[in-house]
């Protein structure tokens, strides 16, 4: 996020795309309706009737994989009835002569009709957004799932750069991370491009940096994402996988292809609390303590980090990751011993500008925003507030594709996948408490209604879905959540995993596999 | 003495003969629920709560006055024992008022946890109660009747110091009392405060004046200090409240640790941020005294003051 | 400023803030059951009555705010008076039974009736009697014990936004309800237990797994493990056990939950979690020891290097781990295993 959770509560108009923000984030969800209770405006995109739908100014059904093309068009509106901020613009943009260009063509009426929504509506949000002082905009996976996500990502930005939205408080590019870390593990240097801090791993400065602070030789060769490291797996390349605290054999699209990469290994190492779907596969399983048996931080959406702390010694004779990672290491040739996580913390800040000023006895209070460059440094609450971080905002104009795979005569419905409230990721933690179990027992499809007529399905019928990857049964959930061809299912149950349906396929850049469309048809099992 | 294996709750024990079934359990982490027994006291079985099953024996048994022998079964949670202590929890209750709201003991009444644990509520009846006869002579001590479940642990531990011995059972059957001497008031009566009774009473039938209306016990950050008045050194708690010593409260008295009013209002002197006045006992009447006297300071003060090793205002080489 | 005389002592404090914060701020403890700085003053308890001069009326702290020259009594024999009488209404229609109740011992009633010395209720007369509502399955609904201070509801509708619940009928009948009083289980109910944090007295308990009093647990602050708000709570701890969670009152939730993060606790101490290495012989896995593991995994290392070179190797990091989990992940694969092929589920 460039701003922070506390500051949602004062936007002016919020524009929810690609998220839904009540039950996948929902504290973050508590701010926005506190927000409209002081006035705001609320615009929702989605492809699902979402709870927030409810209380919005308008809400855009769009068809899954039309983002860009809605995006595209609300800026038509906006550039088009000079609503945008052309101050700001002019001050602290590129690029916006192309920009304009290329969503010419997106009229009200084109846009509308790519994205299955009525034209009043995109001109409507369109203005509610230009118009507010502070916008802020949020998204999920819904925005960045998608073969197209990149480019996705880049409207938003346009449209907030265009509007001035960057650099204030109360407003901004917000996407919601899902999973307690995945901020923090991205800052880490958990990927294979960047070390910690995003210094990238092919810069000889930057590799001759590490290899100082190491004391190691280091390959500047760019590694592999996990979409690869699967296909070179399965090709046999790949022939040693370490495993820790994920889930791939559920969370990952086309499962009948990990299962093939995972088994076709030499080696898989695989630590985590349980015995998982992939620990199964697993030649060595080494237990993991939980958050609540190590001390640590995380590192939050709005890019604060803060402090885990012990509360139970480790559950039988498992170690907390670290202390793991620290004793394997050590015989693999590794040079420090730590006794505390605060000491790894204190290695971090030496080879991380954003977390120089980070320390343990710091993170006290209420932990402390990064950017923090130095221990005066009081942490950053929104980010490029001076200026653009790369000195102007560079406007990337770019145009709708469709999604890698588009329904047909077989395979008739759009299938898009996402997560519940009362489920998180591959339930191997919700999944063990009885009342999320007994508020969320099974795995579901959304069906519309007249869909579900159609196809003489009732509510709570067993159903075989199948795309051209797999098949999976499940329960049907008749609705009106969602539209007519368009068919919704979380990914959280292993038993009937809507990722056996879902495609491989990624987006170039950030190589994210497009989990939020799919072709598949729908068959009736009878109860 | 010879080692003997038991089984309690399938959990096999060794423990030298001659040992109770109570203490046997402890080692393999069982606690038998128990109310007049006390390790460092003469064992009387009154209280029954801490009953078990024995297989071979037809009664159920007391686990803190049986003795256990080889081969052993014990089973501390059967349906039977848990209904006897449910009986006997509901009997205590039925003569018991019920004022846990303010109760200065909740928290730490045994009656009260035993009462949760296994889930027996006060409940509405006609028949007798115990008469409330609460004795609130002594600025020390506050003894209520109406909540004293008899289990005599106060005269035991009153009997251990052999110039004590003051507190006694009165009458019989549902009349018995606990009373001091021949049924004097505390301050009437030879007690002299040690508050030896107060850190053995399960319940809030015996409580330290001087920690009413500082807190509940679970507001108390607790720090355990040694007296430093004689050579015997017993425990003390000093009560914190919101950062400030409020009280300060004798532990039970153990290995010959016998426990004083003097020793307990020096440790008073000594940690609380506002030490209330000291009362003395003179001639059967508690009076409101120096802390000069109380600590028995009074020769000691002016001898120091004489020979100017203390005083106001003396400025001192090196 | 306002200059302001509480209890014969001068103060100087902001303009605008009621006298309740004021006092607050001042370290002056006022009783309060139906505050919560959160949410809009509702003076509904009245507990917080202060003594104002030139006032016939007592006044609510919560709702009145500060004026220049006021003089104000916070604990005036006139308002003890009144704190009494409103205790002693409150319990006269309250259960008697903290002896067994599970909020005893962090019940704001207990606390005030213990300090301003209401040792029973003495109004005798028909007592609320309804049946529980148990329907939720994380919490149950008590209205026999609710004191009717509206937090819950409040809560539920200006904070968390819900509406699952509000207030029903008037008088001795105003009871706190779901629409038709059907139960929380059929109603908009999140079961995000906001409503249960804000509950000063034993009305809204979450349903145990463990049982344990109020005061033998301790409190460890955190941060949430579900998803990436990064929620701050506090593990209940009883032993070696997690038996609760309880919000904390700072950024980013500032005191608030939801259903995962409050009462999705139960994985930790499940007798599923993996408690020693497991090496697989003959597709079964057989219990090791850690040094085994580490050897079997050393050794191999070292093979598949000699064989492959380092890019034979892929690590999958973890979202799930700390930060500190991460760097060490990372540096093993970069600086001692010689490979970028480095990622974790960001993208998932």
């Amino acid at each position: 996020m460039t701003n922070s959770i506390e500051e949602v509560e004062y936007n002016d108009a919020i524009f929810v795309i690609g998220s839904n923000t009540t039950e996948n984030h929902p504290v973050i969800g508590t701010f926005m309706k506190r927000a409209l209770r002081r006035g705001a405006k609320l615009i929702v995109a989605d492809p699902r009737r979402i709870e927030l739908a409810d209380y919005a100014d308008v809400f855009l059904q769009i068809k899954p994989g039309t983002n860009i093309a809605l995006l595209n068009g609300m800026m038509h509106v906006i550039i088009e009835e000079e609503l945008y901020d052309k101050e700001y613009v002019a001050k602290n943009t590129e690029n916006f002569e192309d920009l304009k260009l290329v969503v010419k063509d997106y009229t009200p009426e084109v846009a509308a009709e790519i994205c299955g929504v009525d034209k009043e509506d995109i001109i409507k949000a369109a203005r509610i957004y230009a118009k507010a002082e502070r916008a802020g905009i949020y998204y999920a996976m819904g925005i960045t799932q998608h073969t197209t996500g990149t480019h996705a990502v880049m409207s938003i930005s346009n449209l907030s750069l265009l509007c001035g939205n960057i650099g204030k408080e109360a407003a901004g590019v917000n996407p919601l991370r899902g999973q307690n870390n995945v901020q923090g593990a991205c800052d880490m240097g958990g990927l294979p491009t960047d070390y910690p801090g995003y210094q990238k791993v092919f810069k000889p400065e930057v590799q001759e940096k590490f290899e100082r602070a190491w004391n190691a030789k280091l390959s500047n060769k760019v590694g592999l994402t996990i979409p690869e490291i699967m296909n070179e797996a399965e090709e046999g390349k790949i022939k040693f996988i370490y495993i820790m605290g994920e889930n791939p054999m559920v969370s990952d699209p086309d499962i009948n292809h990990v299962r093939k990469a995972l088994t076709n290994l030499d080696f898989l190492v695989v630590q985590d609390i349980f015995l998982t779907e992939t620990a199964e596969l697993a030649d060595v399983v080494l237990p993991a303590a939980s958050f609540a048996e190590k001390e640590g931080t995380f590192t939050n959406t709005e890019r604060r980090v803060q402090r885990v702390r012990k509360a139970i010694e480790p559950v039988g004779n498992s170690k907390p990751d670290w202390k793991i990672l620290m004793e394997l290491m050590d015989r693999l040739g590794h040079d420090r011993v730590y006794t505390h996580p605060s000491e790894i913390m204190d290695e971090i800040r030496t080879v991380t500008p954003s977390y120089a000023g980070i320390s343990y006895e710091r993170l006290e209070g209420e932990g402390i925003q990064w950017p923090c460059p130095d221990v005066n440094h009081p942490g950053t609450k929104y980010l490029h507030k001076e200026k653009v971080a790369r000195g102007k905002g560079l406007l990337m104009a770019v145009d709708h594709r469709d999604s890698a795979e588009l329904p047909d005569k077989d395979y008739p419905f759009i299938f898009t996948t996402g997560r519940i409230l009362y489920h998180y990721h591959t339930r191997t933690m919700t999944g063990r408490v009885e009342g999320l179990n007994k508020l969320a027992p099974t795995s579901f499809v959304e069906i519309n209604e007249s869909t579900a007529n159609k196809l003489n399905i009732s509510n709570g019928e067993k159903v075989r879905l199948v795309s051209r990857r797999g098949s999976v049964e499940t329960y049907a959930k008749v609705t009106d959540i969602v539209d007519e061809d368009v068919l919704f299912m979380p990914f959280h149950y292993a038993e009937s995993a809507a990722n056996y349906l879902t495609n491989t396929k990624i987006d170039k850049t950030a190589k994210i596999p497009e989990l939020k469309v799919a072709a598949v048809r729908i068959e009736k099992l009878g109860r | 003495m010879a080692n003997v294996t038991i089984t309690i709750d399938s959990k096999k024990v060794t423990v030298p003969s001659g040992t109770f079934i109570i203490e046997a359990a402890k080692e393999v982490g069982i606690e038998i629920p128990a109310l007049c027994y006390d390790p460092n006291l003469e064992v009387v079985g009154a209280c029954r709560l801490c009953l078990v099953e024995v297989e071979g024996s037809r009664k159920l048994q007391t686990a803190c006055s049986t003795k256990v022998w080889d081969g052993m079964v014990v089973h501390t949670r059967s349906e039977r024992v848990v209904k006897a202590r449910k009986e006997i929890l509901q009997l205590l209750l039925d003569n018991h008022p019920n004022d846990c709201l303010t109760c200065q003991k909740a928290g730490e009444c045994l009656l009260q946890k035993y009462a949760y644990e296994y889930d027996v509520k006060f409940r509405e009846h006609d028949g007798d109660r115990r008469p409330a006869l609460v004795d609130t002579s002594s600025p020390y001590i506050l003894k209520d009747d109406s909540k004293c479940i008899l289990c005599g642990k106060c005269v035991r531990t009153c009997a251990q110091v052999a110039d004590r011995q003051v507190l006694t059972f009165a009458n019989r059957g549902f009349n018995t009392r606990i009373v001091a001497d021949i049924d004097l008031s505390l301050e009437e009566s030879s007690c002299v405060s040690c508050n030896r009774c107060v850190t053995v009473c399960p319940v809030g039938a015996l409580l330290d004046k001087r920690l009413m209306g500082k807190g509940r016990p679970w507001e108390f950050e607790i720090k355990e200090v040694k007296c430093k008045v004689c050579e015997y050194g017993c425990d003390f708690e000093v009560l914190s409240r919101n950062g400030k010593n409020v009280a300060v409260r004798a532990k039970a008295p153990s290995n010959g640790r016998p426990l004083c009013l003097k020793g307990r209002l020096t440790t008073e002197f000594i940690y609380l941020d506002e030490p209330y006045t000291p009362y003395k006992k003179e001639n059967g009447e508690f009076k409101e005294t120096t802390w000069k006297e109380a600590l028995g300071l009074d020769n000691i003060i002016e001898k120091l003051l004489d020979k100017e090793e203390i005083s106001t205002g003396v400025e001192y080489n090196g | 400023m306002a200059n302001i005389i509480i209890n014969g002592k001068g103060y100087q404090v902001e303009d605008g803030i009621t006298i309740l914060e004021a006092c607050n701020r001042l370290g002056i403890d006022i009783p309060t059951l139906c505050h919560d700085e959160r949410l809009e003053p509702y003076a509904a308890c009245r507990l917080c009555v202060v003594e104002i001069k030139g006032k016939g009326k007592l006044e609510t702290s919560c709702s009145t705010k500060v004026r220049d020259g006021m003089e104000i009594e916070t604990h005036s024999e006139r308002v003890i008076r009144a704190r009494k009488e409103i205790l002693d209404l409150l319990f006269s229609n309250h259960p008697n039974d903290c002896l067994t109740c599970e909020k005893s011992g962090e019940c704001k009633l207990q606390d005030y009736c213990y300090e301003y010395g209401i040792v029973e209720g003495t109004y005798i007369g028909e007592k609320k009697n309804y049946p529980l509502d148990e329907s939720n399955p994380f919490y149950t609904f008590d209205p026999n014990k609710c004191i009717l201070c509206g937090k819950c509801v409040r809560v539920c509708s200006e904070l968390q936004g819900t509406n699952a619940i509000g207030l029903k009928d008037r008088g001795f009948d105003t009871k706190v309800s779901t629409p038709f009083d059907m139960g929380l289980a059929t109603s908009k109910c999140v079961s995000c237990g906001n409503c249960v944090a804000v509950c000063p007295v034993g009305a809204l308990m979450p349903k145990k797994r463990e049982r344990y009093r109020a005061w033998e647990v301790r409190r460890v602050k955190t941060t949430c493990s579900y998803c990436g708000v990064g929620c701050q709570m506090y593990l209940l701890v009883k032993g070696d056990k997690v038996v609760g969670v309880e919000p904390a009152k700072s950024r980013p939730n500032n005191g608030l939950l939801c259903v995962k993060g409050r009462f999705g606790y139960n994985f930790i101490n499940h007798p599923d979690r993996l408690k020693t290495p497991l090496i697989k012989r003959n597709g079964k896995f057989e219990e090791a020891t850690w040094e085994e593991a580490y050897d079997l995994i050393v050794s191999k290392i070292n093979e598949i290097k000699g064989k492959y070179g380092p890019d034979a190797f892929a690590g999958l990091t973890s979202a799930r781990c700390t930060n500190e989990e991460n760097y060490l992940f990372q540096k093993m694969f970069r600086a001692l295993i010689g490979t970028n092929n480095v990622d974790h589920c960001a993208r998932l």
